[in-house]
């Protein structure tokens, strides 16, 4: 029988009667990751949604877990450094910073003033590429995709400066027990002073790129609120907590490395949301580059490694010519140095927010053991409870706001 | 350093400016709550453990809290036993303990009683032993594939 045009229709009619509402809404559960590109990396969410409203998230850790804890265990204390650049992969200054500074208050030397403010400097440096790298991507996710290019344009730079100083782009290990791998090149005050200048307006260019944005302030006003009593027992500690209106910035609290000598202010907001970060964050460059500025106009003169022959590598040409240099230089290369048994838990104030390492030395030329205490790790433990009730699509902007790498969280 | 009075401590040392204080495991709970309600540690920073082996207590639980409001640093440590290494969860006192505790049970094989979700969360589940424990091997493969 040859179908009629009405028949076809009645057919259509039949398959589109939509079945009675059942009286539970129906419950899907979703994967989301571990190959998502807003996860910035490799996590995983088991999401169980009602409708578009996310009911229970269950974040799934470990896909980048490299057992750098053991890794530490296996190498001598001026070699596990550059072990640390690898666990927070885009701020590693300060992972370089807080190792050394913990073994350094193992050992108990003293690090001459140019290398401490060299070391806030490039810490500072690094911060800005932190949150640059975190404004393009997650402008790119919520819809602004200019913002990625304008953001990387700036990284760029920081990315050379880091050339000049250590001769890597990212993984710059420079850092090292008893200050510094290399004496400042010649002639880095032009370049930082040159890019520095220019900074401040280029994150006003930034501001009104997206404050002027509709989209992107829908988008953020009042989305991924969680409150401040939770962020507190969940161990949320950086932007995210400063965002909440709590002034927790361990540069001002427990100051290390010579900040008490800087003038900032602690950029902090009280909305509590997506958007509030996003300016704590950009409140946070200008605070940066105020930093490095300091730095750079009032650098003190004077050596750049610490005077402490049995842990810091000697002068190349000192090694040359004197038999006691060239000695250090054989101990220290083949065996390391010891460290004096004892524990220590050293905190600074990352990107993300507390990096706290605890180092267990038992007197031999390695580390007994090596816990970081790691940002993304403390504050992605919050993420369940920002991310229930809230719509599904709001959850990439509450993900974004968290700024958590996964290197850093799985370590 | 830090002046806390409590049953449950033992033993109470300064080092490098840093205060340790070494407590009864089976009082641990009491202890932390202790700390968060009288004397304002509100932030638990992390916990973590170490391994002595072939030392005995073998296992040493670490606790680092945080007092925003009095701006301190406290080190709570309580050793456990190699044969049965087993603690009260702080998941009651601070949430922040789930995920902390269960790393520590993943890389150490310590177990923490009453906890919600003690799994693995590094680790793949099926994992076999504690990669952070001395006795666990740095190299090495775990099946001999040329064999298959």
């Amino acid at each position: 029988m040859k179908e009629t045009f009405e028949d076809h229709v009645a057919t259509i009619e039949a398959v589109q009667e939509i079945p009675a509402t059942p009286s539970a809404p129906r419950r899907m559960t979703l994967n989301m990751g571990p190959q998502h590109p807003s996860t910035h990396g490799v996590l995983r969410i088991v999401l169980e949604l009602e409708g578009e409203t996310i009911i229970s998230a269950i974040p799934d850790i470990g896909f980048l877990h490299t057992g750098i804890e053991k890794e530490c265990e296996q190498k001598h204390w001026q070699q596990a450094v550059t072990i640390t650049d690898r666990v927070d992969y885009l701020s590693n200054l300060a992972n370089n910073l807080v190792y050394c500074l913990a073994v350094e208050k193992l050992l108990q030397i003293e690090i001459p003033p140019r290398a401490q403010w060299t070391r806030v400097m490039m810490t500072e440096l690094s911060r800005l590429n932190s949150h640059l790298v975190w404004l393009g991507t997650h402008a790119l996710d919520i819809g602004a995709m200019t913002m990625f290019f304008y953001c990387f344009r700036e990284r760029e730079d920081i990315l050379r400066i880091f050339e000049m100083f250590s001769g890597q782009r990212m993984m710059t290990s420079y850092i090292r027990i008893g200050g510094l791998a290399l004496e400042p090149p010649r002639g880095w005050q032009n370049m930082l002073g040159k890019f520095i200048r220019a900074f401040p307006s280029k994150v006003d260019e930034y501001e009104s790129l997206l404050d002027s944005n509709p989209i992107w302030m829908r988008r953020t006003k009042g989305v991924g609120f969680i409150s401040l009593e939770d962020m507190l027992d969940q161990g949320v500690t950086g932007p995210m907590i400063r965002a909440a209106g709590v002034p927790l910035d361990l540069r001002k609290n427990e100051p290390y490395s010579s900040y008490e000598k800087f003038d900032f202010k602690v950029a902090t907001q009280t909305t509590n949301d997506v958007y509030g970060r996003y300016r704590v964050r950009l409140e946070e460059m200008r605070e940066s580059a105020k930093i490095i500025t300091q730095a750079l106009e009032g650098m003190p003169d004077g050596p750049w490694q610490a005077d402490a022959p049995h842990v810091v590598l000697p002068d190349r040409e000192k090694m040359k010519t004197q038999m006691e240099a060239l000695i250090y230089h054989f101990k220290i290369v083949t065996e390391g140095f010891r460290v004096p048994a004892g524990e220590v838990f050293q905190c600074i104030e990352a990107p993300r927010g507390e990096i706290g390492y605890y180092i267990v030395s038992d007197g031999t030329s390695k580390p007994y053991r090596v816990h970081m205490r790691t940002p993304s790790f403390g504050n992605l433990q919050a993420l369940p409870t920002m991310l229930k009730g809230i719509l599904l699509a709001d959850s990439i902007a509450a993900l974004g706001s968290m700024d958590f790498v996964l290197g850093d969280t799985d370590r | 350093m830090v002046e806390v009075k409590h049953p449950a401590i033992l033993e109470a040392t300064e080092a490098l400016g840093e205060t340790t204080v070494i407590a009864d495991p089976a009082q641990i709970v009491d202890l932390c709550r202790f700390l968060k309600d009288k004397e304002k540690f509100i932030r638990l920073s992390t916990i973590t453990a170490v391994d002595w082996y072939p030392a005995e207590p073998r296992f040493e639980v670490v606790y680092h809290l945080h007092s925003i409001e009095r701006n301190l640093r406290l080190r709570v440590k309580c050793r456990l036993s190699g044969a049965n290494p087993e603690i009260d969860s702080a998941t009651p006192v601070w949430f922040a303990a789930n995920w902390y505790e269960r790393e520590a049970f993943d890389m150490f094989g310590i177990g923490f009683r009453n906890h919600p979700n003690l799994v693995r969360i590094l680790m793949p589940v099926d994992w076999e032993g504690y990669p952070l424990r001395k006795d666990y091997p740095v190299h090495g493969y775990k099946y001999n594939y040329a064999s298959e």
